[in-house]
C-alpha cells in the first residue's frame, strides 16, 4: 500500500511530463490528479489506522542503494505516526492543489508540465517523510528542492522568476551544506545512517566529544546544529529565509502546496524525527528555540508593511514556521507537529484564496489596487476569512488549539529560552492578527481601488467579453473599478477552498487531544517523536494570564487593523512619512538581500574574475607554459616555427622522447 | 582468447583501414564513419562481454596475457582488475557516442579524424589493461598523441596554442615519472604492476617517487595550479574531443593515483595528504568561483571539471574505503556527466557555431527536449540524489570526513558554488528569451542526438539509483589498495586539519568526567 502511495505520483509525473505532448493536457491533468487522489485516500487509510487503531510502525524495504565499507544505505519506506501525519498533510493538500490548478492554470500552454512538476514534487516529499535513513531523507530533501526550483521558475520567461528559482536552490544548498556535514558526522559517530539505529544509540553517545574543525566539541550539539542548518534552509528560518518571499514568483497553487503546507515544513519534520537527538543537547534546543522565535518576530514585522498579497502570506508562513521551531526547541515536538498539521490547512487555504483573488483580478497582486472585493467574490471572501480566523487563533479554530499549545508549552518549559520564546510569540500573535486582518480589510473591504492597476486596465480594455454576462449592475466608470468586474472562480478552485476551510475550522477541535494531549499524546505518537508527558501536563498548569494571552493578542491585532485600515486610513501614511527609517527597514525586509548581495554575491563574482584573470592568466600561465615557451623559443631561435608550427612536430617530440626513454631502459 | 589484446588491436587495424580507404573524398568520409562506428560498437560489445565474464570476488588481475617482448623490462603483459574494468567500460561506452557526435559536424579530413579516434580507443584500453609499468607508460603518454592531433587539426581558432600548452604541461610531468619508474624497476627487479604493488619501497625513496608520479598525475587530473591547459584544450577541441578528454583522459590521473601512488608509496601517500588536501581545497573554491564568471560554455564546464576532479583527489587521499570507492564512482560519473554536458554544448554549437552563453536563451521554448536533457545533466553535475553525481560526492565526502573535517568542510562548499554556476548557466541558456532570431530558429534534437544522449541519461540514473552494479566489480580491488594503506602513519599538521583519526577522539562521558577531576 505504502509503495503504491509513494510511487504512484512518480509514475503519473513521468507520464504527464514525458508523454504530455502525446496524450494531451486533459489526460495529463486527469492522470496526475487521479493518482494524487488515490494516494490521498491511501494516506488517510494509514492515518486512520494510527489515529483510531493501534497500528504498529513498520518499514518496507525497496532496494539496496549505496554500500561502501561499513556504510549501508537502502531505499526503504518507514511508516509510523509521525510519517502518517505527514502523509495526510502532503497528499491531501497536493490532491486539492492539483484539483485547484485545473481552474487556475486553465489558460497556460504548459499545463501538463505544471502538473508533472506538482506530482514529481509530491513524490519527492513522500520519499522525504517516509525515509528510514538520513540519506534517503536527503534524497527527498533535494528532490523537493528540484521541484521547487522548477515550479518557482515555471514562468521562465520572466527574469525575476528565474532569479528567484536559482536563489531558492542555492540558498537551500547552503542549508544542505550543513545537513550533509551533519550526516557525515552522524555516520562517523553512530556508524550508521539508519534512523532507528541512530535514535536508539543516542543515550550511548550523549555527552561525548569529538573533533570538528580542529576543536573538541560536544557530539550531539554539533550534529544537531549542523542538521538544523539544513532545517533552516528548507524551512526558511532567519538567515536562510531570503528565498521564500521571492519564491512567490511561482504560480499560486505552488505557493500553497510547496511554500506553505509541505516542503517548508520539512525542517520541522526533520527536527521532530530526530527529536531524541535534540533532547540530548540542551544547547541545540536553545538555539532552535531562539532562532524560531526570532524568525517569527522578524517575518511578522516585515509582513506588516508588504503590499503584495502573496508576500504577506509568505512572510506569515515564515513566521508560523518560527512558531513550530520554538515549540520544538521548547521540547514540545507534538505541539510543533500539531501546528504544522493545522497550519497546512489554513495556510494552503489562504494561499489558494489569494490565488482566487489574483485570478479574479487578472494577476494583479498588489493590495493597493484591491478593495471592496467581498461583494464580488463572496465565497473567496468567506473562505479567506475562515483561513484568517484560523491563522490568527480565533476561538476553536485549528490555529487556536495549536498556537495556544505552543505558547503554553514554551512558557511551561521553564527554560529561559522558552520564556523568551513565549513573550516573543505573544507579541508575534498580535502582529499576526494585525497583518492578517490588514490583508482582509485591504482586499475585501473599503472602496474598489482597481482603476490604478495596469493588469486591470489591460483586462478592462482588452477583449474579455466573456466577463460581461457575469457582471453585476453597479458599473460606473468613476467608482474605482475602471469598469472591471471580478468574478468568482470556477468550482474546481472553490471545492479545494471548502475542504481546506473545513479543515481550518475543525482540525484543532478533532485532533488536539491526540497531538498534544497529556493523556492521549504518548499513545498516539508511540515513540515516533520525543513526547514529554510532563511538559504536556505542565501546559495545563500555566497561569490564567498565559492562557488568555493569545486571545488578547488576537483582539488587539484585529482591533488595531480595523482602526488603521477601516477607521482612519490616514494612519499608515502618517507612519510612512513620520518614521521613514523604520518603515523602509521593514519594507526592505531588514536589508537582508542587500546585505547578502554585498557580502556573498558580489565578492564571489569579484573573486572569480580575480582568480581567472590575475590567477590563471597573469600568474600561472605567465610563469608556467607561456613563460616556458618564451624561454625555449627564444633560446632556440625557433619562435616562428613554434608559433605557427604544425602539430605533428609536437607529436614527433613526444615520440622521440618515448623512443629515447625506451632505448635507455633497454641499455 | 586474448580478449584484451584483441580489444587493443582491433581499433588499430580499423584505424589503418580507415586511413587507407580508397575512393573519392565523400565516399571515403562515409565509409570511414561506418567503419569507425562499427568498430567502436564491437568494442562496446566486447566490453560488456568482459563485464559479464569478470569475477567480481577477487582483486586479482583477470584475462591476463603475458608475451615477454623485451624481457625483463618491457613485456606485453595485460590484465584487468575491477578498477581497470570499469574505466574500460567507460571508454568503450563513450566511444561510439563520440563517433556519432562527429557524424556530421566534422567535415574536413574525416578518415584521418576517425582513425585518430580509433587509435585513441586502442591506447585508452591499453592504458587500463597494461600490467607492465612501461607498457602502461607507453599507452599513457601515447594516448595524448591522438588528442594533440584532434585538437591541433580539427580544433578551433587557437588550436595550436591549446595543444602546445597541453603538451608542455604533460611532458614535464611524464619525464619525471619515467625517471622514477626506472629507479623502481631497478630496485624491485620487475616492471610488473602486481609485483610493484606489493613491494615496500624505503620511506625516503617513497617520498621522492611519490612526488615524481604526482607531477605527472596532477597535470593529467588536473589539479590546481597545473589546470590551466584544460580550459584551453576543451575550448579548442571539437565536441567529441572534449568528450574523450573530459570523459576518459581526465581519469588517467586518478587511475594513476589508485594504481601506482597509493599502493606503491603508501607511507608517502599518508604523509603527503596535506599536500593533496590543500590543493584540492584550493581547487574546489578557486575553480568554482572562476566557473561562475565564464562567458564561454565550454570553459565553464572545463572549470567545473577541475572542481569535480578535486573531489576525486580528496576521496582517494581519504585513504579509506568510502573515499576510494567514492572517488572511483566520481570518475565514472564525471565521465558520463561532463561528457554529456560537452555533447550538449556540441548540439547547440552545431546549430549556432558559438559557445557564447549570452547568444542563447529561451531554448526551453524552442528546443524542449534538449532543454530537458540539459536540465538532467545540470542536475547530475550538481549532484542531485538519484543521479550518479550524488553517490560519488556523498561517498567522497563521507570518507573524507573521517580523515579531515577541514578538508570536508571546504570541499562541501563546492555543492553550493556548483549549484550556483550550473543553474545560472542553465537559466541563461534554456530560460528567458532567445537572444536572436537565429537562436529562436534552432531545431530541437534529431534522432541521432537523442540516440547519443539517451544512453547516458539511463546510465547516469542507473548509477544513481542502484550504484551497486558499478561498485561491485571494483570493491575487491579497492579493498586491496585500502589494505596496503592501513596502519600507515598519517601526517599531522599544525593547524590540526584533524588528520588524527577523528573517531578515537570520541570520549565516553565516564572518561570525560574522570579527566575533569
Amino acid at each position: 500500500m505504502i509503495q503504491l502511495l509513494v510511487f504512484l505520483p512518480l509514475l503519473t509525473a513521468l507520464v504527464a511530463g514525458l508523454g504530455g505532448r502525446a496524450i494531451g493536457h486533459t489526460a495529463a491533468k486527469a492522470i496526475t490528479t487521479g493518482g494524487l487522489f488515490v494516494s490521498a485516500a491511501l494516506a488517510w487509510t494509514i492515518f486512520i489506522g494510527f489515529w483510531l487503531n493501534d497500528s504498529a510502525g513498520y518499514t518496507v524495504p525497496v532496494l539496496d542503494w549505496i554500500e561502501s565499507g561499513n556504510l549501508s544505505v537502502h531505499w526503504a519506506l518507514k511508516v509510523d505516526t509521525l510519517t502518517a501525519v505527514m502523509l495526510v498533510v502532503v497528499t491531501s493538500v497536493s490532491a486539492l492543489v492539483h484539483l485547484y490548478s485545473w481552474g487556475y492554470m486553465e489558460e497556460d500552454p504548459s499545463q501538463s508540465r505544471f502538473f508533472a512538476y506538482l506530482s514529481l514534487f509530491t513524490f519527492a516529499m513522500l520519499m522525504l517523510v517516509t525515509a528510514d535513513n538520513l540519506v534517503q531523507m536527503f534524497f527527498g530533501w533535494e528532490g523537493v528542492g528540484l521541484a521547487s526550483y522548477l515550479l518557482i521558475g515555471f514562468w521562465y520567461h520572466k527574469p525575476s522568476a528565474n532569479a528567484a528559482a536559482i536563489k531558492a536552490f542555492v540558498v537551500n544548498r547552503v542549508g544542505d551544506f550543513g545537513f550533509s556535514l551533519g550526516i557525515f558526522g552522524t555516520f562517523l559517530v553512530f556508524g550508521t545512517v539508519s534512523l532507528d539505529a541512530i535514535l536508539a544509540a543516542v543515550p550511548q553517545h550523549s555527552g561525548q566529544t569529538f573533533s570538528f574543525l580542529g576543536s573538541q566539541v560536544d557530539v550531539m550539539t554539533c550534529l544537531c546544529l549542523l542538521l538544523f542548518v539544513g532545517a533552516c534552509g528548507k524551512s526558511a528560518q532567519l538567515g536562510l529565509h531570503t528565498w521564500l518571499p521571492d519564491a512567490m514568483e511561482g504560480p499560486t497553487p505552488v505557493s500553497a502546496l510547496i511554500h506553505a503546507a509541505t516542503m517548508v515544513t520539512a525542517g520541522v519534520f526533520m527536527v521532530c524525527r530526530l527529536s531524541p537527538m535534540f533532547e540530548a543537547s540542551p544547547t541545540a534546543q536553545a538555539v532552535v528555540c531562539v532562532v524560531g522565535a526570532c524568525t517569527a518576530l522578524f517575518a511578522a514585522t516585515v509582513g506588516m508593511v508588504q503590499y503584495d498579497i502573496k508576500r504577506v502570506i509568505a512572510y506569515s508562513t515564515c513566521s508560523q514556521l518560527g512558531y513550530m521551531f520554538f515549540a520544538a526547541g521548547s521540547g514540545a515536538y507534538g505541539a510543533a507537529m500539531f501546528h504544522l498539521f493545522t497550519h497546512a490547512f489554513f495556510k494552503a487555504l489562504l494561499f489558494l484564496g489569494a490565488g482566487s483573488v489574483i485570478h479574479a483580478m487578472h494577476h494583479e497582486q498588489d493590495m493597493r489596487f484591491y478593495g471592496g472585493l467581498r461583494r464580488h467574490i463572496p465565497i473567496t471572501f468567506w473562505m479567506m476569512t475562515i483561513g484568517t480566523l484560523a491563522l490568527t487563533g480565533f476561538f476553536f479554530t485549528a490555529g487556536y488549539y495549536s498556537k495556544d499549545a505552543i505558547l503554553e508549552a514554551a512558557f511551561a518549559s521553564g527554560t529561559s529560552h522558552g520564556t523568551f520564546a513565549f513573550f516573543v510569540g505573544a507579541i508575534v500573535a498580535a502582529l499576526t492578527s494585525f497583518y492578517s486582518w490588514r490583508l482582509v480589510f485591504l482586499t475585501f473591504f473599503g472602496q474598489p481601488r482597481w482603476a490604478g492597476s495596469e493588469h486591470i486596465q489591460h483586462a478592462a480594455h482588452g477583449d474579455h467579453g466573456h466577463d460581461d454576462h457575469h457582471a453585476h449592475d453597479h458599473d460606473a466608470q468613476d467608482d474605482g473599478t475602471a469598469g472591471y468586474h471580478p468574478h468568482e472562480s470556477p468550482l474546481s478552485m472553490l471545492i479545494p477552498l471548502f475542504v481546506l476551510g473545513t479543515g481550518a475550522l475543525l482540525a484543532g477541535l478533532v485532533w488536539h487531544e491526540k497531538f498534544v494531549g497529556a493523556e492521549e499524546g504518548a499513545g498516539f505518537w508511540r515513540g515516533s517523536l520525543a513526547f514529554r508527558e510532563h511538559l504536556m501536563h505542565a501546559m495545563h498548569e500555566v497561569p490564567a494570564w498565559v492562557v488568555w494571552t493569545p486571545s488578547v493578542a488576537f483582539f488587539l491585532g484585529l482591533g488595531l487593523a480595523w482602526h488603521v485600515y477601516l477607521g482612519k486610513p490616514s494612519i499608515p501614511k502618517w507612519w510612512q512619512n513620520e518614521v521613514p527609517g523604520l518603515y523602509q527597514f521593514l519594507l526592505r525586509k531588514w536589508y537582508f538581500d542587500e546585505l547578502y548581495d554585498a557580502l556573498f554575491v558580489k565578492p564571489a563574482l569579484w573573486l572569480g574574475r580575480l582568480f581567472w584573470t590575475r590567477g590563471d592568466q597573469q600568474t600561472i600561465d605567465r610563469f608556467g607554459p607561456n613563460g616556458a615557451a618564451d624561454v625555449v623559443v627564444v633560446g632556440a631561435g625557433l619562435a616562428r616555427r613554434f608559433q605557427s608550427g604544425y602539430v605533428y612536430s609536437y607529436a614527433l617530440v613526444m615520440l622521440v622522447g618515448l623512443a629515447a626513454a625506451a632505448a635507455w631502459m633497454m641499455r | 582468447m586474448p580478449i584484451l589484446s584483441l580489444m587493443i588491436l582491433l581499433p588499430v587495424v580499423a584505424a589503418l583501414v580507415v586511413a587507407t580507404l580508397p575512393g573519392g573524398d565523400d565516399e571515403r568520409a562515409g565509409r570511414a564513419r561506418v567503419v569507425a562506428l562499427a568498430t567502436t560498437l564491437v568494442e562496446f560489445v566486447a566490453g560488456i562481454w568482459l563485464w559479464t565474464q569478470f569475477d567480481q570476488t577477487t582483486p586479482a588481475f583477470q584475462f591476463t596475457e603475458d608475451l615477454p617482448l623485451f624481457a625483463p623490462f618491457v613485456s606485453w603483459s595485460l590484465g584487468i582488475d575491477g578498477i581497470a574494468l570499469m574505466l574500460i567500460e567507460l571508454s568503450v561506452f563513450l566511444m561510439p557516442l563520440c563517433i556519432l557526435a562527429s557524424w556530421t559536424s566534422v567535415k574536413k579530413r574525416v578518415p584521418e579524424y576517425m582513425a585518430a579516434f580509433l587509435l585513441m580507443e586502442a591506447l585508452m584500453v591499453g592504458t587500463f589493461a597494461a600490467r607492465d609499468m612501461f607498457l602502461f607508460y607507453l599507452f599513457f603518454e601515447g594516448g595524448l598523441i591522438p588528442m594533440f592531433l584532434i585538437i591541433g587539426i580539427w580544433g578551433g581558432a587557437r588550436r595550436i596554442y591549446a595543444s602546445y600548452k597541453f603538451f608542455l604541461y604533460t611532458l614535464l610531468g611524464s619525464v619525471l615519472m619515467l625517471v622514477a619508474m626506472l629507479w623502481m624497476v631497478n630496485f624491485a627487479g620487475s616492471a610488473d604492476i602486481g609485483v610493484l604493488s606489493k613491494t615496500d619501497f624505503p620511506k625516503e625513496a617513497q617520498f621522492w617517487l611519490f612526488l615524481a608520479f604526482f607531477a605527472s598525475f596532477a597535470v593529467k587530473m588536473p589539479m590546481w595550479p597545473v589546470h590551466t591547459w584544460l580550459p584551453d584544450a576543451h575550448v579548442e577541441a571539437p565536441t567529441a574531443g572534449s568528450v574523450i578528454l573530459a570523459g576518459v583522459l581526465l581519469k588517467l590521473g586518478g587511475y594513476g593515483f589508485i594504481r601506482f601512488s597509493l599502493p606503491m608509496f603508501p607511507d608517502a601517500s599518508a604523509q603527503l595528504i596535506w599536500l593533496v588536501f590543500g590543493l584540492s581545497m584550493v581547487a574546489v573554491v578557486y575553480t568554482s568561483l572562476v566557473a561562475l564568471v565564464q562567458q564561454d560554455m565550454k570553459k565553464l564546464i572545463a572549470y567545473s571539471s577541475v572542481a569535480h576532479m578535486a573531489f576525486v583527489t580528496g576521496g582517494l587521499f581519504a585513504l579509506n574505503t568510502q573515499g576510494l570507492e567514492g572517488a572511483m564512482v566520481m570518475m565514472l560519473s564525471h565521465g558520463l556527466v561532463s561528457g554529456a554536458l560537452f555533447l550538449c554544448v556540441g548540439v547547440i554549437y552545431d546549430r549556432l557555431h558559438t559557445r557564447e552563453i549570452s547568444r542563447y536563451g529561451g531554448l526551453a521554448d524552442t528546443m524542449p527536449q534538449y532543454a530537458l536533457a540539459l536540465l538532467f545533466f545540470t542536475m547530475a553535475s550538481v549532484g542531485l540524489p538519484a543521479t550518479s553525481g550524488f553517490v560519488a560526492e556523498f561517498l567522497v565526502l563521507l570518507g573524507l570526513y573521517q580523515t579531515s573535517t577541514w578538508a570536508t568542510f571546504v570541499l562541501t562548499t563546492g555543492i553550493i558554488l556548483g549549484a550556483g554556476y550550473m543553474l545560472w548557466l542553465y537559466a541563461r541558456v534554456a530560460y528567458g528569451k532567445a537572444a536572436g532570431d537565429d537562436t529562436r530558429a534552432m531545431p530541437d534534437l534529431n534522432a541521432r542526438e537523442i540516440a547519443i544522449l539517451a544512453p547516458i541519461i539511463l546510465a547516469t540514473l542507473w548509477m544513481g539509483v542502484y550504484p551497486k552494479s558499478f561498485q561491485q566489480p571494483m570493491k575487491p580491488a579497492i579493498a586491496a589498495v585500502v589494505a596496503r594503506l592501513e596502519g600507515r602513519e598519517l601526517a599531522t599538521v599544525p593547524t590540526d586539519m584533524t588528520l588524527s583519526p577523528v573517531l578515537p577522539a570520541l570520549e565516553s562521558p565516564a572518561k570525560a568526567a574522570e579527566s575533569h577531576h
